[in-house]
């Protein structure tokens, strides 16, 4: 299935490097990196605080998707179902037991992680678009779960999830606490995974992608830097919705429907595959145009079905792809 | 009335029969989906839009043009099929060279126009669709009713799964096909016309989702929905079954039918899950799928 050369990421991230370019793309990372520092601060004096948030929420759900399709070549359909339980395990752990938002936020994530552990395991048996559709099918049963269970509150979700005091002591109903706080979340999940990538781990994932068998004549353990990439990104994907479930105070099962997987894709794909800036940019436009065209009812769907074929036919750089084949850097 | 392990025959057979039903759909889905993986490696996401097209061509063609059921399904797989050469032709033809991810994107995406498209028209809520006047009544089998359509439906759809299966293993044209899924180079060199091949296969396929969509209309309502999750539960059936092989997809779509129909007699909570665990299981022990053959 991995024939040799074939990339699904951008092709400007395939070329070879030396160590000058890779010094000028990181400076050209880093410059990037401090100007979305700067939107995220100064964002909420134009626009409303619960728009950053969804946007923030939604990026870093997108980065941590990307990381596997980007850097290691996995397609995954299902990351709707890291999202959608780390939200009911979070809703629950506030709501339920009164735990404190920060442990709340923990327990999401760490049921994300346990999750991506067992349904990893599953997926890495297979390659390519086998590998989608088991991730898919996947999920789909964590959404009949959610569905069916009692704690999730089924068709109603988990409403009214408290957003508590942070550490016992910041009370997160003023709407600026928890900016800062997805803010933080945010931020510090994006630098993860930058680094997750710059990592050897990043490079070995991205050697893997090229040539599987290469890799592993090289003595690297492909499945298992694949299981570990696909843990991360399913922790991280949780991290973001054990987030979204206390911005929003609710925990629904449109997080956990395929629906939401295949948007992930659209904001990774119109942001740029396999770059370390794309799913952000991909993620605002998505949410920003949703905003727009939220009273225009289906066509919404019509509109992403029309946005995924023209990147796939046209634009399969993405955003930050085009942007940073222009300014020849990788961003 | 005579129980078997507690349950009542009748209630036993019924759900079987309905189970048989569900599974002659994911074996005609999953065939078309194998013949066209066969040839273009890609898995194409379209094929629930494109079940769901063929029972709005079925239903239009009745309100619309009086033309009813049997001439749907003689014309319905071909429209259906037809806007599958189109998109062959206009958009897959172009990503053949990229990876076959690419593929999966893209009908991802036009299912989702497809189904928004529908789903502007004629709304969420579905329509019915008249059974044809001939099929309709039942057979008193003795230990239960057969009603007359459900009866067409297996018999039709076991019809077309052996139709097909015989046109690739046993004649020249399914030769001829399975030679260019081995090396599609070297049949080209031998002057048969491969692009063509792929093209009208990929209308096949696409036909074979169209005329299941035609079968479905009278038995679950017309509704734009109607294919999208369907879909994802076909896509179990090929981990489960492997693409490898057409008897095998044959095999796996009737016997997880009946299987799901079985949990509905014995678990029901667990009768929406039943594939996607019989999925797990499989990748456990067998990871190629029980008729494949891993590359």
């Amino acid at each position: 299935m991995n024939v040799p050369g074939s990339t699904v990421a951008s092709p400007a991230a395939s070329a070879a490097t030396t160590p000058t370019d890779a010094a000028s793309d990181l400076r050209a990372q880093r410059v990037a990196f401090a100007a979305m520092v700067a939107i995220v601060v100064l964002a909420p004096l134009v626009v409303y605080p619960v728009f950053m948030m969804k946007v923030m929420c939604f990026a870093l759900f997108a980065c941590a998707f990307n990381l596997l399709i980007g850097f290691g070549g996995l397609l995954s359909f299902g990351h709707a179902m890291f999202l959608g339980s780390a939200g009911y395990a979070s809703a629950h752990a506030a709501k339920v037991w009164g735990l404190t938002p920060e442990l709340a936020i923990l327990f999401g994530t760490a049921v994300a992680t346990g999750l991506a552990v067992l349904t990893g395991l599953l997926a890495i048996r297979r390659q390519g678009i086998y590998f989608a559709m088991i991730t898919l099918a996947l999920a789909q049963m964590v959404f009949f779960v959610a569905l069916q269970s009692k704690f999730t509150g089924g068709e109603d979700g988990i409403q009214g999830v408290p957003r508590g005091r942070l550490f016992g002591i910041v009370d997160l109903s003023q709407p600026m606490a928890m900016y800062t706080l997805v803010a933080v979340i945010f931020l510090a999940g994006f630098a993860f995974v930058w680094r997750v990538v710059r990592s050897p781990f990043g490079q070995v994932l991205k050697a893997i992608r090229e040539n599987e068998s290469r890799a592993i004549s090289l003595g690297y353990d492909a499945d298992r830097y694949k299981l570990v990439a696909f843990v991360i990104s399913g922790a991280v994907a949780g991290l973001a919705g054990a987030t979204k479930a206390l911005v929003f105070q609710l925990a629904s099962l449109t997080d956990v429907h395929w629906t939401m997987s295949g948007e992930v894709v659209l904001m990774t794909l119109l942001g740029g595959l396999g770059t370390i800036f794309g799913p952000v940019v991909g993620a605002a436009v998505i949410i920003t145009a949703q905003n727009y065209l939220a009273q225009l009812g289906a066509w919404v769907t019509v509109v992403q079905g029309i946005i995924f074929v023209v990147c796939v036919l046209a634009f399969r750089r993405g955003i930050i792809g085009e942007l940073g084949h222009w300014l020849k850097k990788r961003l | 009335m005579t129980e078997i392990f507690g349950v009542p025959t009748q209630a036993l057979f019924g759900q079987l029969l309905i189970g048989l039903i569900n599974g002659s759909f994911y074996a005609l889905l999953s065939l078309g989906l194998a013949v066209i993986f066969g040839l273009l490696n890609i898995i194409n996401f379209t094929h629930g839009a494109q079940y769901m097209m063929g029972a709005f061509v079925a239903y239009l063609m009745l309100n619309k043009l009086g033309l009813g059921y049997w001439w749907a399904l003689l014309l319905a797989p071909f429209v259906v099929g037809a806007t599958g050469v189109l998109i062959e032709r206009l958009m897959l033809s172009r990503l053949y060279k990229l990876d076959h991810l690419y593929g999966l994107l893209l009908t991802f995406g036009l299912a989702l126009i497809i189904q928004g498209l529908f789903r502007n028209e004629y709304g969420s809520s579905g329509q019915p669709y008249q059974m044809p006047s001939e099929l309709t009544g039942a057979q008193n089998l003795g230990f239960m009713f057969l009603p007359n359509y459900r009866g067409w439906i297996i018999g039709a759809s076991l019809v077309v799964c052996l139709a097909t299966w015989y046109v690739i293993e046993r004649t020249q044209l399914g030769s001829y096909l399975r030679a260019a899924t081995e090396n599609p180079q070297l049949v080209q060199a031998f002057g048969i016309n491969v692009p063509l091949m792929i093209t009208l296969t990929y209308g096949f396929g696409v036909a074979l989702a169209g005329l299941a969509g035609v079968m479905a209309a009278p038995v679950y309502q017309v509704s734009p929905q109607m294919g999208a999750d369907l879909i994802i539960v076909v896509f179990a059936v090929v981990v489960i079954g492997g693409m490898g092989s057409i008897l095998g997809s044959i095999i796996t779509g009737f016997s997880l039918g009946l299987i799901e129909g079985l949990t509905k007699v014995f678990y029901p909570e667990a009768s929406n899950i039943v594939i996607f665990v019989i999925m797990v299981v499989v990748l456990l022990i067998k990871p190629a799928g029980l008729f494949g053959v891993q590359k």
